[in-house]
């Protein structure tokens, strides 16, 4: 049954999110750069490399332990231009407001925008907002977009992943999407859990200034570490291992993930990043996650494998061995 | 129990002495099926078939509510949506679960009032808070949840909560058991459901067990419980002692729960239901009584079921009594997967055929 009309699986970030990239959107703007699929486009400009990123905030509530939608817009585009190995300058912020949204919450808004863009170093250039009758949207929802500059010798993309690369993850999984859910309606919940919601800038420049060759950034954020995997995998050709016992997840969100049925590998991460480097230089690049901010729970959790290119593996914390697939749509809870 | 007591079952030591148990005293070539689709999704999920000798066949049982729900009873989930100024309420398995032409996730999308809840409470808070609306909640789910859909329709009783309304599709355990081993398929030990024996205790499947005289275990859920379960399977077989066993004696006991058992027993009788791929089986469906007609959506929307023939070529019948495995069947990743699912076993997360898809791959 192909869907004839939008439905919320379109927008989770998996397979059926890809679907509607690759079958509507990719043809109609058919172009090199957009057809790598990275978290922002690289560009060629007046003999050196821009990178040019864009991202759409809806996140509801607003605000929720660790950070609001403010802060959120400013990382998620910030994160999104570094990720492609460039160091984020420039921003625009687009605000679509709902008539009668208060004005504090307003004020809020724009004062996380402003702290989150101090501390990642970026400066807010253009803007736009336009006011909604009220039902025409839910409260604010906020576009950013983002330029960076792209040093000569930085080369990373998800289809650089190679033979004999291991895996980092730049810390804990699934921190933000859960956070986010035990904030929802109905779910109430005693604990101390709060957003990754961070800019990753200066991690990946401290990551860049090893001088480690490094083949893969990428920040795992819907869909979560499960289905970035794979889009690597699948844009790089290789197979991926990684290994259950390895992945770094915080106790409280273990629990919570078990009690909901939710598997924290596809859970959004919002200051957190994937890298493959070659597995000698990993000791270095490793170190360095540690050492910046927002990456002391840094670790290695699997590597590249010649079997199955395409596809991405676990070996299991008993041994076992099973596919990790991506995302297909959203995460259901379990119903017994 | 405890995240730290959880982990010990996780234990990779624990769990490797299991599976090499298990590869040292299976001999004959055995067909074991697990009846809860939570067992299904945990068994692949840590991995533990590529752990098995090649003796060992595990077969996925009618164990995922939504699968076994009858493609009638779907429609009339649907219907319910699209009726006027009501909000339908359900568990998030059933929204993208394909009826006759339509799904709820459709009738979301074209503006029904469909909501997702964790918890049958939260329909009722949903009644009380919409007083103009009609609140309905899908009951679909086996024992384990019964009880606590019981309960909310005896809170709406207390509340005078005249909007709010169940659709009951809720399906006991034992009676399927008894239609699988009446069956034609041959299988040769039972991984019985941990949470549904949770509530209805060991000795619901006394009768059973002494009827078919078919080696049976309880299993809980963690890789170390599985494998447990079934290295007693592998030991009744090769011994030629069939026994009913409990593998889960920190949450099973003979009794079950008899608290949770009396609030399912006020509020539902048992009848006959109807189960996809199996047909319609005796005593083993759960309808509000009398009492509460109030709060039975098949009166208040006076629902009638209209027979409804299950998706074309999809084998969800045959693969939820272990006759097919999901690869056999001709729509497995041709035309059926999760983001175009055929039948429900694609679709909810504890579906066999969602299972193999999501963590066998090509297998």
């Amino acid at each position: 049954m192909k869907p004839d009309k939008i439905l919320l699986d379109h927008g989770s970030g998996g397979k059926i999110s890809h679907g509607l990239t690759a079958d509507l959107l990719l043809p109609v703007f058919d172009n090199p750069a957009l057809a790598m699929l990275d978290d922002g486009a690289t560009l060629n400009v007046l003999g050196g490399r821009i990178a040019f990123s864009t991202d759409t905030y809806v996140v509801d509530p607003i605000f929720f332990p660790g950070g609001g939608i403010g802060d959120l817009a400013i990382n998620g585009t910030v994160n999104d231009v570094a990720m492609c190995g460039a160091t984020p300058l420039y921003l625009s912020v687009g605000m679509i407001i709902e008539e009668g949204f208060p004005m504090a919450d307003l004020e809020r808004v724009v004062a996380q925008m402003g702290r989150a863009a101090k501390l990642a170093a970026v400066t807010v250039v253009t803007g736009d907002t336009k006011v909604v009758p009220k039902g025409a949207a839910d409260k604010i929802f906020i576009n950013t977009a983002g330029i960076g500059i792209i040093p000569g010798n930085v080369n990373v993309s998800g289809a650089n992943a190679r033979s004999g690369d291991v895996v980092i993850l730049s810390g804990t999984m699934a921190d933000h999407g859960m956070t986010i859910l035990t904030q929802r309606q109905g779910l109430v919940f005693e604990s101390n859990l709060k957003s990754d919601s961070a800019p990753l800038n200066h991690m990946v420049a401290d990551i860049l200034r090893t001088g480690c060759d490094i083949h893969v950034l990428r920040d795992p954020t819907r869909g979560g570490v499960g289905t970035t995997l794979n889009e690597i995998s699948g844009k790089s050709n290789i197979g991926i291992r990684i290994y259950e016992d390895r992945l770094p997840v915080k106790p409280a969100v273990t629990g919570i993930c078990e009690l909901l049925g939710f598997d924290p590998l596809y859970v959004a991460n919002e200051g957190k990043l994937l890298a493959f480097v070659p597995a000698d230089q990993a000791d270095r690049v490793l170190t360095a996650i540690q050492r910046s901010p927002y990456g002391e729970d840094a670790c290695i959790i699997g590597e590249t494998v010649d079997e199955h290119p395409g596809r991405v593996f676990m070996k299991t914390r008993i041994g076992g061995e099973r596919i990790v697939d991506m995302l297909t749509g959203e995460q259901l809870p379990r119903i017994c | 129990m405890t995240l730290k007591h959880s982990q010990d079952f996780h234990d990779p030591r624990i769990a490797r002495h299991l599976a090499a148990r298990i590869t040292r005293i299976s001999r004959k070539p055995v067909r074991f099926m697990e009846v809860c689709g939570t067992h299904t999704v945990a068994i692949f999920r840590s991995g533990i078939r590529s752990l098995l000798p090649e003796t060992i066949s595990l077969l996925s049982g009618p164990g995922c509510p939504v699968c076994v729900t009858a493609q009638q009873e779907i429609d009339a989930f649907i219907a319910l949506a699209r009726e006027p100024e009501t909000i339908v309420a359900t568990f998030g398995d059933l929204i993208r679960v394909p009826g006759s032409g339509s799904s709820l996730q459709r009738e979301k999308a074209d503006g029904a009032d469909v909501r997702m809840v964790y918890s049958t409470f939260d329909a009722v808070a949903l009644a009380r808070e919409n007083p103009d609306k009609r609140v309905v909640f899908l009951g679909v789910g086996f024992e384990t949840t019964a009880p606590t859909v019981a309960a909310a329709i005896l809170a709406a009783h207390q509340q005078r909560l005249d909007n709010f309304s169940v659709m009951s599709a809720h399906k006991i355990v034992p009676p399927a058991l008894e239609a699988l081993a009446d069956g034609t398929i041959n299988i040769d030990g039972f991984l019985l459901p941990g949470h549904v024996s949770v509530i209805i205790g060991m000795d619901a499947y006394r009768s059973f067990f002494e009827a078919h005289r078919v080696p049976c275990v309880v299993a809980g859920f963690e890789p170390s419980d599985l494998l447990q379960s079934i290295a007693m399977l592998v030991d009744q077989v090769e011994s030629g002692r069939p026994a009913l066993e409990n593998a889960y004696p920190r949450a099973v006991s003979p009794a079950g729960n008899p608290k949770a058992m009396a609030v399912m027993n006020e509020v539902f009788a048992v009848g006959d239901a109807d189960w996809r791929g199996i047909g319609t089986i005796p005593a083993s469906g759960l309808a509000i009584r009398e009492k509460y007609a109030a709060f039975d959506a098949f009166r208040v929307f006076d629902i009638r079921l209209k027979p409804a023939p299950e998706p074309k070529g999809c084998a969800c019948g045959e693969i939820l009594t272990g006759m097919k495995i999901p690869p056999q069947c001709p729509l497995y990743k041709t035309v059926c997967n999760p983001m175009a699912p055929v039948g429900p076993c694609m679709v909810s997360s504890e579906g066999t055929c969602a299972a193999y898809y999501r963590y066998h791959g090509d297998g």
